[in-house]
C-alpha cells in the first residue's frame, strides 16, 4: 500500500472525482494561479499546492480561479450546487469565513429546509484551520464550532491521510453542504492509503487508541498529541482511550458515551476556544447523558480565550500541548470524591 | 429612458400579449388580496408586496425558459408568479400550510420552485446575486445555453456581495443578468440618499458589462432590454445589467405607515406610474387584443385568487414531525 501525505490525497481524490463526474468543479483563489499574468500558468495550484497540475488536465473551465471575493464565489458555489454542479470551493484559510458567512449559514445551510426538501446543495468548502504557522490572529483560528452550531451544515475534520481520502469522497458525493477542514500543520503527514476507492461515513468516530481508564476525545491536530500522551501513560499503567469523532456535525455521541460509561473519566481536547465550543458541547452531552457513570469532573483542554498571538513564544503557549493534555488526564485519574 | 414607439403587435402575438396581461394582473390581484389577508391575520410574519412593479417581473420572465434561472428578493411574489410558480401553492406557503410550495417551511421570503428555475425569494438583501452567478456558471459549465437573472432592489444594489458578484460574473464571462428594480426606496430610505452616485446602471456598467436604464412601468421597454441581455448571455457574451425605474404602491412591508412619503404621493403614482393601465391602453389602442379578452382574464384571475385563498385557508398546517425533516438529506 502506498504512503501518501494529506496533500497528495487531496490532489488525487479531487482529480479522481473530477474524472468520474463531469459536474464536479473546483473553484477558489489561485486554485491554478497565473491567470492574467505573463509568467507560468498553474503557478500556485492552490495556496498550499494541493491542486497542482489539475488545471492541465481539466482546463480553466473546471479549475476556476476566482478574484479575491470569498462572498461571491462561495455564494456562487451554492448557486451552482443547487443547479446541477457539485462544486468544491477552496477557501484558503477558514478565518475568511467572516467575509462569506452569510452565504454559508443564511443561504446554503437553509435551502433544503426553506424550500420544503426540494433542493439539494451538494458542495464542499475545503479550508484550513489551526495555529502554529506563526501567521497571527487572522490566519490561525479554529472556527469549526461556529459552523458546527448551524443546522444544515456538515463539518468534517480529518487528521490523517487515510481518513482524509475516505471522508473527502463521502463529502464530494454528499447532497448537503459539507465544510471540510484540514489543519494547516498536518498536510505533510503521511500514512498508508489504499489506491482503491473507500468511503468513510460521517458521524462515525475512530479509536486511534483503546483503553479503559480515561477517555480522551480529540479533534484534528490534537488527535496525534492525545495519542502520544496515551502511549506515554500506558507505560505507567494508565489505560487511555482516544476517540477521534472525525466529524463534528454529525457527531458520534454514541461512541463517546459508550466509552465514558466504561472509563468514567473524560478529557476533551480541541484547539478552538472553549466558550460555546464543540468541547463545551461534548462536555454538556456527557454531563447530561452519562452523569451516573462519571467518576471525575469533565476537563476540557482548549486554546485560551485570546486571539492567536504572533510571537512564537506566545503562540506555543496558546496551542494546547501534550503536557496540557497529560496534566488533564492525570487530574481526572487522581480525582477522588 | 424614453418610451419606445415600437408597435407591440409587430413584436408579440395576441396570445403573448394576453399572457403578459394575465401575469401582471395575477400579480396585482394576488398582492392586493395578500395585503388584505395579512391585515386579517391569516398570514403570519412579514409580507412585502410587489404592486407597481409587475411589468418588470413579467417582461423578464417572458424572455426565459424553465431551464433558465431567477433569484429573487424579499419582495418576491411577483417574480415567482411570473416564473411560473403555482399560485395556489404560493398562497398556501404564505399562510404556512402543509400544501404550500415549500410545505409551509419557507414562507413569503423563501418561496422557491427549482423545477421552474426559481431559486428562491431571499430574506437577505442582495442575496440572490452570488447565487445567480453560480447558476450562470452551472449553465455555462453544463452547456445548456441557460441564463440566470438576479433581481436586486435599489437597496440591494449597495450590498458588497452584489459588487463582488458583478465583478465575478464579468471575470468569468457568465450568462447572468443583474436586474435592478429601482422603486425609489430601500425600506424607509430614499435612493437619492443611499445610492452614492444615484446611478445604479452606471455603477454596474463600470464593472465592465453593458448596462442600461429602462422605464420599469413600460412592459415593452423592459422586455426589449431584457431580450438583448438574455441573447448576450445565451451567446456566451457575458453578463448585463438593467436598471428598471419603478415605484412601489405600498410600504416596505404590509402595515408600514410610510411616514417617509409625502401625502398624496402614492395616489399620484397610481395615476401616472401604473404599468397595467399603461399596458392596457396601449394594446387596446393598437387593437392588438380585444377588451373582452382582457375582461375574461380579469374574471379568471379573480376566481383563481379567490379559490387559492379559500383552499389555503382550509388546508392543514404541517404536522409536528415536519419540524425535523428536510434539514439534511442524510445525517
Amino acid at each position: 500500500m502506498p504512503n501518501k501525505t494529506i496533500r497528495e490525497v487531496i490532489h488525487d481524490t479531487v482529480r479522481d472525482e473530477m474524472r468520474r463526474d463531469p459536474n464536479v468543479i473546483l473553484m477558489g483563489e489561485d486554485v491554478a494561479g497565473g491567470a492574467g499574468c505573463s509568467g507560468e500558468d498553474d503557478a500556485f495550484g492552490g495556496a498550499f499546492g494541493f491542486y497542482k497540475g489539475l488545471v492541465g488536465e481539466f482546463g480553466r473551465g473546471r479549475i476556476i480561479d476566482t478574484p479575491i471575493s470569498e462572498a461571491a464565489y462561495i455564494g456562487a458555489a451554492a448557486g451552482a450546487a443547487m443547479t446541477g454542479l457539485r462544486p468544491i470551493a477552496d477557501l484558503q484559510f477558514f478565518d475568511f469565513l467572516g467575509v462569506c458567512f452569510d452565504q454559508i449559514y443564511n443561504q446554503m445551510a437553509k435551502f433544503r429546509y426553506m424550500f420544503g426538501g426540494k433542493s439539494d446543495t451538494p458542495l464542499v468548502i475545503l479550508s484550513l484551520v489551526g495555529a502554529g504557522l506563526r501567521c497571527g490572529a487572522q490566519h490561525s483560528q479554529s472556527l469549526h464550532p461556529q459552523v458546527t452550531a448551524i443546522p444544515g451544515l456538515k463539518v468534517v475534520m480529518p487528521e490523517n491521510a487515510y481518513d482524509t481520502k475516505g471522508l473527502l469522497l463521502t463529502a464530494i458525493r454528499d447532497d448537503d453542504p459539507v465544510i471540510f477542514l484540514l489543519h494547516k500543520l498536518q498536510f505533510e503527514n503521511a500514512c498508508e492509503v489504499p489506491d482503491e476507492e473507500y468511503l468513510i461515513p460521517f458521524g462515525e468516530a475512530s479509536f486511534p487508541r483503546e483503553g479503559t481508564d480515561v477517555t480522551i476525545v480529540a479533534f484534528s491536530a490534537m488527535v496525534q498529541k492525545a495519542v502520544a500522551v496515551a502511549d506515554r501513560l500506558r507505560e505507567e499503567g494508565i489505560s487511555v482511550e482516544v476517540i477521534d469523532p472525525r466529524t463534528t456535525s454529525p457527531l458520534d455521541e454514541e461512541a463517546i458515551l459508550e466509552s465514558v460509561e466504561m472509563t468514567g473519566r473524560i478529557v476533551i481536547v480541541d484547539e478552538a476556544w472553549e466558550r460555546c465550543s464543540v468541547a463545551a458541547d461534548i462536555a454538556s452531552i456527557v454531563a447530561r447523558k452519562a452523569f451516573a457513570a462519571l467518576q471525575a469532573p469533565i476537563i476540557t483542554v482548549t486554546a485560551p480565550h485570546t486571539p492567536a498571538p504572533f510571537s512564537p513564544v506566545l503562540e506555543d503557549l496558546y496551542i494546547p500541548s501534550e503536557d496540557d493534555i497529560e496534566r488533564a488526564v492525570r487530574e481526572v485519574v487522581a480525582y477522588r470524591r | 429612458m424614453t418610451r419606445r414607439k415600437t408597435q407591440p403587435g409587430a413584436l408579440f402575438s395576441g396570445e403573448e400579449l394576453l399572457h403578459a396581461y394575465r401575469t401582471m394582473r395575477t400579480i396585482r390581484v394576488f398582492e392586493t388580496r395578500i395585503g388584505q389577508e395579512f391585515e386579517k391575520g391569516t398570514i403570519p410574519g412579514f409580507t412585502h408586496l410587489y404592486s407597481a412593479q409587475e411589468a418588470i417581473a413579467t417582461a423578464v420572465c417572458m424572455n426565459l425558459l424553465d431551464t433558465d434561472y431567477i433569484g429573487s428578493t424579499h419582495r418576491g411574489h411577483g417574480h415567482s408568479i411570473a416564473k411560473g410558480c403555482d399560485v395556489k401553492g404560493m398562497v398556501a406557503e404564505l399562510m404556512g400550510k402543509a400544501t404550500g410550495l415549500c410545505k409551509g417551511k419557507g414562507g413569503s421570503m423563501h418561496v422557491a420552485d427549482l423545477s421552474k428555475g426559481m431559486l428562491g425569494a431571499n430574506g437577505i438583501v442582495g442575496g440572490s446575486a452570488p447565487l445567480c452567478v453560480g447558476a450562470g456558471l452551472s449553465a455555462k459549465t453544463r452547456g445548456t445555453r441557460g441564463v440566470a437573472v438576479s433581481f436586486i432592489g435599489d437597496g440591494g444594489s449597495n450590498e458588497g456581495v452584489v459588487f463582488e458578484s458583478m465583478n465575478l460574473a464579468v471575470v468569468l464571462k457568465l450568462p447572468v443578468l443583474f436586474m435592478y428594480e429601482n422603486n425609489g426606496y430601500g425600506e424607509a430610505t430614499g435612493v437619492s440618499y443611499a445610492v452614492g452616485s444615484g446611478d445604479i446602471a452606471g455603477r454596474a456598467g463600470a464593472f465592465g458589462m453593458p448596462a442600461e436604464k429602462v422605464d420599469g412601468t413600460d412592459f415593452f421597454a423592459v422586455y426589449e432590454a431584457v431580450q438583448r441581455a438574455v441573447a448576450r448571455g445565451r451567446e456566451g457574451e457575458g453578463p448585463s445589467a438593467i436598471e428598471a425605474m419603478t415605484t412601489r404602491f405600498g410600504g416596505h412591508f404590509v402595515g408600514d405607515p410610510q411616514l417617509y412619503r409625502v401625502k398624496g404621493e402614492i395616489e399620484k403614482q397610481r395615476r401616472e406610474m401604473d404599468c397595467i393601465p399603461f399596458f392596457v391602453n396601449r394594446v387596446l389602442k393598437e387593437k392588438s387584443v380585444t377588451r373582452k379578452a382582457l375582461q375574461d382574464i380579469d374574471a379568471e384571475v379573480e376566481s383563481l385568487i379567490e379559490e387559492s385563498v379559500e383552499e389555503a385557508l382550509a388546508a392543514p398546517y404541517p404536522g409536528p414531525e415536519e419540524l425535523y425533516t428536510d434539514v439534511y438529506k442524510t445525517y
